[in-house]
């Protein structure tokens, strides 16, 4: 088919659009509405998922952990290993690398004078940990630790409540040190955090990492090495060097340090793909239904066409290039709305009704909608692909018209 | 009237093709929402009850404020005797009385912080899944045997197995010191990582002793036959409390208030999905009414000019809308109910499930309860809509001018 001809059919099929423009306007709305609750919807699960890896990243997860061999499995002063060598710090170092840092994490048993509770101790080096977990910027009381030689103790809002203390106070902590002993020493409570998730609040308790290691006389050892890479999708460069420098220790990423949370990333993402077919299903009921409208209402011209020696293929691109103008525009109008909720929704959807239930799936209570381009690469190519194959029935219905029996036909 | 009625159906047969389209599009619609709303209001069900019956219970009486603040010497005086006064008013539902402390426990090798239980040995199984839950081992056998079940998890982290010893070590309610030595005699999943990583049964007695309760406990779990009729037991339960007494009853969405605003959550995102599907498919019958009110301007010109009110001809183009509505409702219920049907009898799975649902010792498999409600619910919001979306086409023929529209081509 010749250019002309193309710019022809076009010119046909741009005109066909307005015959109508009630008509049409009314299926490019039902176009762009959905098209606008795809991106929208897609959008705001986006976020949600994305909060959820952060939690899990910034709650002391980190991009990539490394143990000892036998640490996750029994997380116990015992299975700690010795600092970074000289090679594994050159890594760390590295280009790859956005910080890191090494902690001390033991169960333990905290105590004020009126309660106790199972906590987890994690000793901490303050300034690597910051742009690695949400410690730094979560204490809202008090202070942050000052130095890995730092005596104070940071306890979540909800564990001071229950342990009846607060800042300035004085609490005890017991954990096993590496003879099987009972190491216990006291702390002065410097800083109250705030968490999104409260069972972080009540789980975890800080203090800086050498007092720690003095405690459970652990020497330089430590239990854990935690580290944020530049790119989270992209895990695989810094594996292999890090496994390369230290094959003897349990070196895995977060996505199999957190199993459960990539299972339900999957799952959204099923769910909204699954979400989008049926969506767009419900709007090609309304598309083909108006492109055989328009086809019926024409027949007598479809049959002039074709006897003035109009080939069945040029009508039939000529309905279908109909109905991508109708698609393409109601895809405009639909992604220009979306954009725009979305864009209002910048300061976040405040779902902070639902707190609790969303703490279960562990989500914060306000959700940031994330624009994602394969989101909405995979929304308007469905639309449109399914969409011109939806409207080949019509396409077909006026390519097939007999000349004679059309023209006749009133 | 019956005249209008057959007018509509007729008229929508006019143009088979175009109604049978625009009927496809509600059946589609109707068939969906049938499936989702039945699908989501099983699983919350299946949620609750699930989540309930492990160690929750539907109700609890505890002393007030315990629930924010769980201090041993909160207590519920003379427990037992309460539980069995209130069991004796309420008939069918079952109760337990628990009693609750903190210790630090220890093997030879290891000590961690635990959540200990003191249960009553043969009234737990009845409120908790747990006790039928041992992996290893058994559960408790008496209200005094010196002897400990515990969370596989814990197991793990203090490499404790059946037949080791567990030192207890905590603050008793007078703030003695607590402390004794038990043997562990089963180990139990219950899929609740915080309670298999934890929790620490004993005997209701040999706590009461160990911890210096006396007759004390913490919390009486009540849970009744179904959780229809949970009001009619909170009112039971409440009468029953002794007169002047600080206790509280408690009902599940209290005691887990993350449960319910999830599934709150759930249902609300879920009808946002279903609105703009509702809304999208309204917009194709509002087109097909729109086209067939212009397409009858000639027509419609004559009925007046021959002397029908416009308010008939209204009537008439509603009463299409509903035909065509009802015709695609009862093709969508039909598909609908029979999906729930099968998936009633067969079950309903989808692809990640299992593992999710074996994580949190869920089961893998829904069974689509069959509820009139869940069935119906959505096609209604769809009727409701349809017509609406009808009454735009309706109302334009008040504006059509006898003449004029007689001349329209």
């Amino acid at each position: 088919m010749s250019a002309r001809n193309l710019s022809l059919i076009y010119t046909l099929a741009w005109r066909n659009v307005w015959r109508n423009h009630r008509r049409t306007f009314v299926v490019l709305v039902a176009i762009a509405f959905g098209i606008w609750s795809m991106a929208t919807l897609a959008a705001i699960m986006r976020g949600m998922i994305e909060q959820q890896v952060r939690n899990a990243i910034n709650n002391l997860t980190g991009h990539i952990q490394v143990h000892a061999v036998g640490y996750r499995d029994d997380p116990v002063v015992d299975n700690s290993m010795p600092p970074p060598g000289p090679d594994m710090v050159e890594v760390l170092r590295g280009e790859h690398v956005r910080a890191w840092s090494t902690r001390v994490r033991v169960p333990a048993v905290v105590a004020s004078e009126r309660e106790s509770a199972g906590v987890t101790l994690v000793g901490i080096d303050p300034e690597a940990e910051q742009g690695l977990s949400f410690i730094e910027k979560a204490v809202t009381e008090g202070r942050y630790l000052e130095s890995p030689g730092d005596h104070g103790v940071l306890l979540g809002r909800k564990l001071a409540e229950r342990l009846e203390t607060s800042l300035g106070k004085r609490v005890v902590l017991m954990s096993q040190d590496v003879d099987n002993e009972i190491a216990d020493r006291g702390f002065r409570v410097v800083g109250i955090f705030d968490a999104n998730m409260e069972a972080t609040e009540t789980g975890y308790v800080f203090t800086g990492r050498s007092v720690a290691q003095e405690m459970l006389r652990l020497g330089e050892n430590i239990s854990e090495l935690a580290l944020v890479a530049r790119d989270r999708q992209d895990l695989s460069a810094v594996l292999q060097l890090l496994v390369r420098v230290a094959p003897e220790l349990d070196i895995q990423p977060w996505t199999k340090l957190e199993p459960l949370l990539v299972l339900t990333v999957k799952m959204y993402e099923a769910t909204m793909l699954i979400w989008f077919v049926v969506v767009f299903l419900a709007m090609s009921f309304g598309l083909i239904n108006t492109l055989l409208m328009a086809v019926f209402e024409r027949t007598r011209e479809i049959g002039l066409f074709q006897a003035l020696g109009m080939r069945p293929g040029f009508l039939l691109s000529q309905v279908l290039l109909e109905s991508l103008t109708v698609l393409m525009i109601g895809l405009v109008m639909g992604n220009v709305l979306a954009w725009a909720t979305i864009a209002s929704l910048a300061d976040g959807l405040n779902l902070s009704a639902f707190a609790e239930g969303l703490e279960w799936a562990g989500i914060s209570s306000v959700i940031y909608p994330l624009i994602s381009a394969s989101d909405v690469i995979s929304a308007n190519l469905l639309v449109v692909v399914l969409g011109i194959v939806a409207s080949l029935y019509p396409a077909w219905r006026a390519a097939r018209r007999v000349p004679v029996e059309a023209i006749t036909r009133i | 009237m019956s005249i209008t009625l057959r007018l509509a159906w007729r008229n929508i047969w006019r143009h088979p093709r175009r109604t049978l389209l625009t009927s496809s599009a509600i059946a589609f619609a109707a068939a969906i929402l049938v499936f989702m709303v039945t699908l989501q209001r099983s699983s919350y069900d299946k949620m609750i009850d699930f989540t309930l019956r492990v160690y929750h219970g539907h109700l609890q009486v505890q002393p007030e404020g315990y629930l924010d603040k769980p201090q041993i010497r909160n207590t519920i005086p003379d427990a037992r005797s309460l539980a069995s006064h209130i069991r004796r008013l309420s008939g069918s539902a079952s109760l337990a009385v628990r009693a609750m402390g903190f210790a630090l426990a220890s093997s030879k090798e290891r000590s961690y912080g635990v959540q200990v239980l003191g249960v009553e040995t043969e009234n737990e199984s009845q409120v908790s899944t747990i006790p039928g839950l041992a992996r290893k081992g058994r559960f408790l056998s008496s209200g005094d045997a010196q002897e400990a079940i515990i969370g596989y998890l814990l197991a793990r982290n203090l490499k404790l197995d059946v037949g080791g010893e567990l030192t207890l070590l905590g603050t008793g309610r007078d703030g003695s010191v607590a402390a004794t030595v038990v043997p562990v005699v089963g180990i139990f999943k219950s899929g609740s990582a915080d309670l298999d990583r934890q929790l620490v049964q004993l005997p209701l007695g040999a706590f009461q002793d160990v911890f210096s309760m006396g007759n004390h406990g913490h919390t009486i779990v009540v849970v009744g036959e179904s959780l229809e009729h949970l009001e009619e037991l909170q009112r039971v339960v409440r009468s029953g409390l002794p007169p002047g007494s600080s206790l509280v009853v408690l009902n599940w969405e209290a005691l887990l208030p993350g449960l319910k605003q999830a599934i709150q959550m759930d249902w609300v995102s879920g009808w946002f999905l279903y609105a703009s599907l509702i809304i999208i498919v309204s917009f194709s019958i509002l087109n097909t009414f729109l086209m067939s009110v212009f397409e009858r301007t000639r027509e419609f010109g004559i009925m007046l000019a021959l002397g029908a009110r416009p308010g008939r001809i209204g009537v008439l183009v509603i009463v299409e809308a509903v035909w065509l509505t009802l015709l695609g409702l009862a093709v969508g219920v039909l598909i609908g109910t029979a999906t729930v049907i099968y998936f009633h009898i067969y079950g309903f799975s989808y692809p990640g499930m299992e593992e999710l649902a074996a994580h949190y010792n869920m089961p893998a498999v829904i069974h689509l309860a069959l509820s009139p409600l869940s069935l119906t619910l959505g096609p209604a919001v769809i009727l409701l809509v349809t017509f609406a979306a009808a009454l735009y086409p309706a109302l334009r023929i008040r504006l059509l001018k006898p003449v004029d529209a007689m001349k329209a081509v």
